[in-house]
């Protein structure tokens, strides 16, 4: 049985339909791309995972348990699923280690002793010890985003979404960014990764979708998607990107 | 110019006036510091009332717009004559045995709490939404993520304001005067009044002004402090 399994969902923002009719299904341990241009719904779809918006219609089912009948516990269900932005989103009066511990002393009720421990060996993970007790504006954008991943890391989520995470950051940071998240894959963490990195996407995705304004238009293995396109509109899109020089 | 002099600077009249003003001001400081204590309380509640989402929430929030809207656009000098005369003609236990200070408090903690709720709404509106968002994907509870992530960039934010309404509550503790609190300007006038001589409001005046220029001075420095930081994270 698959881990994340999406039935026909669709979503409006007014009358503007962001998700249509969208099937998706991924399991424990995979890591899938979501591809697309802006404004294709990447990002809606990643925030009705966590209930960070609501589904007009259709069904999501995480971890054998169904989120979208209303009766779910949010702040339960958002435990074990880790989101990170791209605007990082830090805390700002918070210096890095109370960014990383605020999650497991607030909501999973950690030590305070213990949360600071463990975030101490994440922090070291992603080679960022030394800045423990800075504060975020002091740290540059790559090194924010890799605190951002951390944070949401110490919940432990059994999921991590993360939203085009790389997409605000200067061209030399990206790598120290995308170098932690290949590694995350290696330990083999299942993640829905929205992004514009098309040569990351191949090398880290098991599977890759390509969405075209609210709807999933091609979904298959990163070497049938970029060798071998099956819609024309895939065709296009991938097209454009080596145009630009991304791929 | 001799006759404005006698009348208003007379050093003598200082000098006679000072310990019974002084007397009346150090009421002032009590009733400003009570007073400040209950609406940085009352009004951070408040504010947080109003902004509580869900339909659920909405008498609340109407309850809450209705006090301020009341007692923003009631005088308090009318504030205090309802609370300090009225209230102890209701003769009903407890409200209406409270001393004239008391009073004082609750008038003036009624109308600054209702300033307040709005600085500090506008502090909290002006945490970016993405703040909420993170919080809460941590698995925060809405009262969690505005404890520890809202609220207290609120407040960092809202402090020269703040600070601004708490000379303004300094100033009007003199207002409660009309309800009989003998407090330094009732003082100044008793002595105005038997000595045919207005030294002793400068005097009380003279107090007031030692009192908020520190506050005025501090709150120019805070409001210094940020904007050299904004400008250093712009470069």
């Amino acid at each position: 049985m698959s881990f994340v399994s999406v039935r026909n969902v669709s979503k409006s923002f007014g009358d503007n339909r962001v998700l249509h009719d969208v099937d998706l299904t991924v399991d424990e341990h995979n890591v899938i791309c979501l591809i697309g241009a802006s404004g294709s719904g990447k990002s809606t779809l990643l925030r009705c995972l966590n209930l960070l918006e609501r589904v007009d219609e259709g069904e999501i089912v995480i971890d054998g348990q169904t989120i979208t009948n209303g009766h779910v516990d949010v702040n339960a269900l958002r435990r074990k699923i880790g989101i990170v932005f791209q605007a990082y989103n830090l805390f700002p009066h918070m210096s890095v280690i109370d960014n990383v511990t605020l999650g497991p002393t607030k909501v999973r009720r950690v030590s305070r002793s213990q949360a600071r421990e463990t975030a101490r060996e994440l922090l070291e993970r992603i080679g960022l010890a030394d800045k423990a007790d800075e504060f975020p504006d002091r740290l540059s954008g790559g090194q924010q985003q890799r605190v951002a991943i951390a944070r949401a890391l110490a919940m432990e989520p059994k999921l991590m979404l993360l939203d085009e995470i790389t997409s605000a950051l200067d061209p030399q940071l990206v790598a120290e960014v995308l170098a932690l998240v290949r590694e995350l894959a290696q330990t083999g963490m299942t993640m829905i990764l929205a992004t514009h990195e098309m040569s990351f996407a191949r090398e880290v995705a098991d599977k890759i979708c390509f969405l075209d304004a609210g709807v999933i238009c091609e979904e298959a293995s990163p070497e049938e998607i970029f060798t071998n396109p099956r819609e024309p509109r895939t065709r296009e899109f991938l097209a454009r990107v080596i145009e630009a020089g991304r791929l | 110019m001799h006759k404005v002099l006698q009348d208003f600077f007379s050093p003598h009249n200082f000098r006679v006036a000072l310990p019974t003003v002084w007397q009346g001001f150090q009421l002032n400081l009590k009733l400003m510091v009570v007073a400040e204590i209950l609406v940085l309380i009352l009004a951070l509640a408040i504010a947080i009332v109003r902004g509580l989402p869900g339909r659920g929430a909405a008498p609340f929030r109407a309850l809450a717009i209705v006090y301020t809207d009341v007692f923003r656009g009631t005088p308090l000098i009318l504030v205090a004559f309802l609370v300090g005369f009225g209230l102890p003609g209701l003769n009903m236990h407890v409200i209406s045995t409270q001393s004239r200070f008391v009073y004082g408090v609750v008038a003036l903690t009624l109308v600054y709490t209702a300033y307040v709720t709005e600085v500090y709404r506008a502090g909290i509106e002006s945490v970016h939404q993405s703040q909420r968002m993170a919080a809460r994907s941590l698995g925060l509870s809405y009262m969690q993520a505005m404890r520890y992530v809202v609220v207290p960039q609120a407040v960092r934010r809202v402090i020269p304001p703040l600070l601004n309404d708490f000379v303004g509550l300094q100033k009007d503790t003199a207002l409660v005067t009309v309800i009989g609190v003998a407090e330094a300007a009732e003082q100044a006038q008793q002595y105005s009044q038997n000595n045919y001589n207005f030294t002793s409001y400068v005097v009380a005046a003279v107090f007031f002004i030692l009192l908020t220029i520190p506050l005025a001075r501090f709150t120019d420095h805070l409001i210094m402090l940020r904007e050299r930081r904004e400008r250093a994270q712009a470069t």
